[in-house]
């Protein structure tokens, strides 16, 4: 009997399955992970989600009028919203045929590479938080901050903008939108070296991201994995060059992608270290499309009055912050969509956490969570 | 890269034509439509065949026609390495709503399948875990059916405000 050999030996060998989440703070929202363990060792892992589940697509489904889910598109990644809203009214843009104003198309690819070093900078800073390194997560702050304040100036708000429409924008821009967005890009580059500094090639981060959570190419591109995921595992693979959406086509950058520098390729250094080299590659977007975005135009006037697309049906994907995020929209000529369906890319990222985890030790869990980088709010919708 | 009409010739060839349909909207993207019980063969082929190598499942849909009393399936493959992607639809009656689960060919396909059920009701045969993923186990109805009433308590507890 197990008892009697545990009052003999003094060893419990069997298995453990404890929770690690709903609350846990490196689970970045409510995200609930069964972990079957020996020992410290995760033999199994089990994700349960669904605790932030708002009903997106049956909301989209019943508003009777298509403009009005851009509002709730914000919220399922309520980090990079932008990005959400994009993708959203490119598929619509799609489907209604609609021609977008060169003025909103320069400002829009701006303000969603603005958006993406701001959520990089989340997911950078809380990566190092949950591995124990403080400060960097204050020097991502200070950072995404000054995007905040450039996007409340434009926008109105600071998380979640309802910014961008169907054919235009809902606001016109700003006056001194070009000199502030100048000026962080100025002020910006030099960071990116302090933060190399001070955590991507700190000893003590290396050795707990390195050989961790490795993820190869094949089980990768099986599960579909999209963005700094995927290019982690050594894939060059990124929508503005490989599916080119919007104005990207025009823009000089390079893809970053993992090379298993410091450890095995696709660990979880790599996931990281692509985050940090892409917010580079945003910058250098964002110079050209300034260089390039016309100073006069009106925002407004390629809003169509009322949206009734024909009958129909389309997937348009853009690449997020996070990844491939896919809309899927069938039209039936009624008012409101007849299916929305949002393809998440920390849904399916997470979808794979059982396979990269197994083996690995639970400490070693919280770094594998923060290295693929999930907002719950998009996993649940 | 093939355009969808190669595809389609291509697919009428190695399956018949009463296998594959041809599909499109007054907008969009067209799609195919194959029958239900032959998906899982269709997906490896369209897998593992030189010419098209669809190594990727975007995404997985599942919709409610309530109209014809049907529900559907819809699939969004690309090809990483050719570079062409297409769409195609499954649809079953809403009495009998089986379709093989695709989970063997492309992993990603476990999530999204226990999402479709969980939404409007799929069942996945030979699915390795169809539970519910985004409601609780024990939730009633499918709410993404067009007809879906909630239920009016869950475990004690109303669920309107």
């Amino acid at each position: 009997m197990i008892e009697e050999q545990i009052l003999e030996t003094g060893k419990d060998t069997r298995e453990m399955t404890i929770n690690m989440g709903p609350q846990h703070p490196s689970t970045h929202g409510v995200l609930r992970l069964e972990l079957v363990l020996d020992g410290e060792m995760v033999k199994q892992c089990r994700p349960n989600i669904g605790y932030l589940h708002r009903c997106f697509e049956k909301y989209a489904e019943s508003v009777e009028d298509y403009a009005k889910v851009i509002p709730y598109t914000d919220r399922m990644d309520y980090v990079s919203a932008m990005n959400q809203e994009h993708g959203y009214v490119i598929a619509l843009e799609r489907l209604l045929e609609v021609e977008v104003p060169e003025r909103v198309e320069y400002m829009r690819v701006i303000v969603a590479e603005l958006q993406r070093i701001a959520s990089h900078l989340l997911g950078i800073g809380t990566f190092g938080l949950d591995l124990g390194a403080f400060t960097p997560f204050l020097y991502c702050f200070t950072e995404r901050e000054k995007i905040l304040s450039i996007f409340e100036k434009a926008t109105g708000a600071r998380l979640l903008y309802n910014y961008m429409a169907v054919g235009g924008l809902m606001r016109d821009i700003p006056k001194d939108f070009k000199s502030d967005t100048a000026e962080f890009v100025k002020t910006f580059r030099p960071k990116i070296k302090e933060l190399n500094d001070l955590l991507s090639y700190n000893k003590i981060f290396i050795d707990r991201t390195a050989h961790i959570g490795i993820l190869p190419k094949e089980v990768a591109l099986n599960y579909a994995a999209s963005g700094p995921v995927l290019r982690g595992s050594g894939v060059e693979w990124d929508l503005r060059k490989n599916d080119p959406y919007s104005i990207y086509d025009r823009f000089d950058f390079e893809i970053p992608v993992g090379k298993g520098e410091v450890g095995t390729l696709g660990d979880c250094w790599d996931r990281y270290i692509v985050r940090v080299r892409e917010m580079e590659q945003s910058l250098r977007i964002i110079e050209q499309a300034l260089d390039g975005m016309p100073d006069e135009g009106d925002v407004k006037e390629g809003i169509p009055k009322r949206i009734r697309p024909k009958e129909g049906e389309i997937y348009t994907r853009t690449e997020t912050p996070r990844g491939e995020l896919g809309y899927y929209i069938i039209s039936d000529k009624g008012a409101s969509p007849y299916r929305v369906k949002a393809r998440a890319p920390s849904f399916v990222h997470l979808s794979m956490l059982p396979a990269i985890s197994k083996g690995a030790l639970i400490a070693d869990m919280v770094a594998i969570v923060g290295s693929i980088d999930i907002v719950l709010g998009e996993v649940d919708r | 890269m093939k355009e969808q009409e190669e595809i389609f010739d291509y697919l009428k060839e190695q399956f018949g034509e009463d296998t594959v349909e041809f599909m499109k909207g007054d907008v969009g993207r067209p799609w195919f439509q194959f029958p239900a019980v032959r998906i899982k063969e269709i997906a490896k082929f369209l897998r593992d065949t030189a010419e098209l190598r669809f190594n990727t499942l975007m995404c997985l849909s599942g919709v409610h026609y309530a109209k014809e009393e049907e529900l559907g399936v819809t699939y969004h493959v690309h090809s990483t390495t050719l570079g062409h992607s297409m769409a195609f639809k499954v649809r079953v009656p809403i009495d009998q709503p089986n379709v093989p689960s695709v989970e063997s060919i492309w992993k990603t396909a476990d999530w999204h399948e226990r999402e479709a059920m969980d939404m409007v009701g799929v069942m996945f045969d030979d699915h390795p875990n169809l539970k519910r993923i985004l409601t609780p186990e024990d939730w009633e109805g499918y709410p993404l059916r067009k007809d879906y009433e909630p239920q009016e308590f869950y475990q004690g507890m109303p669920t309107t405000a």
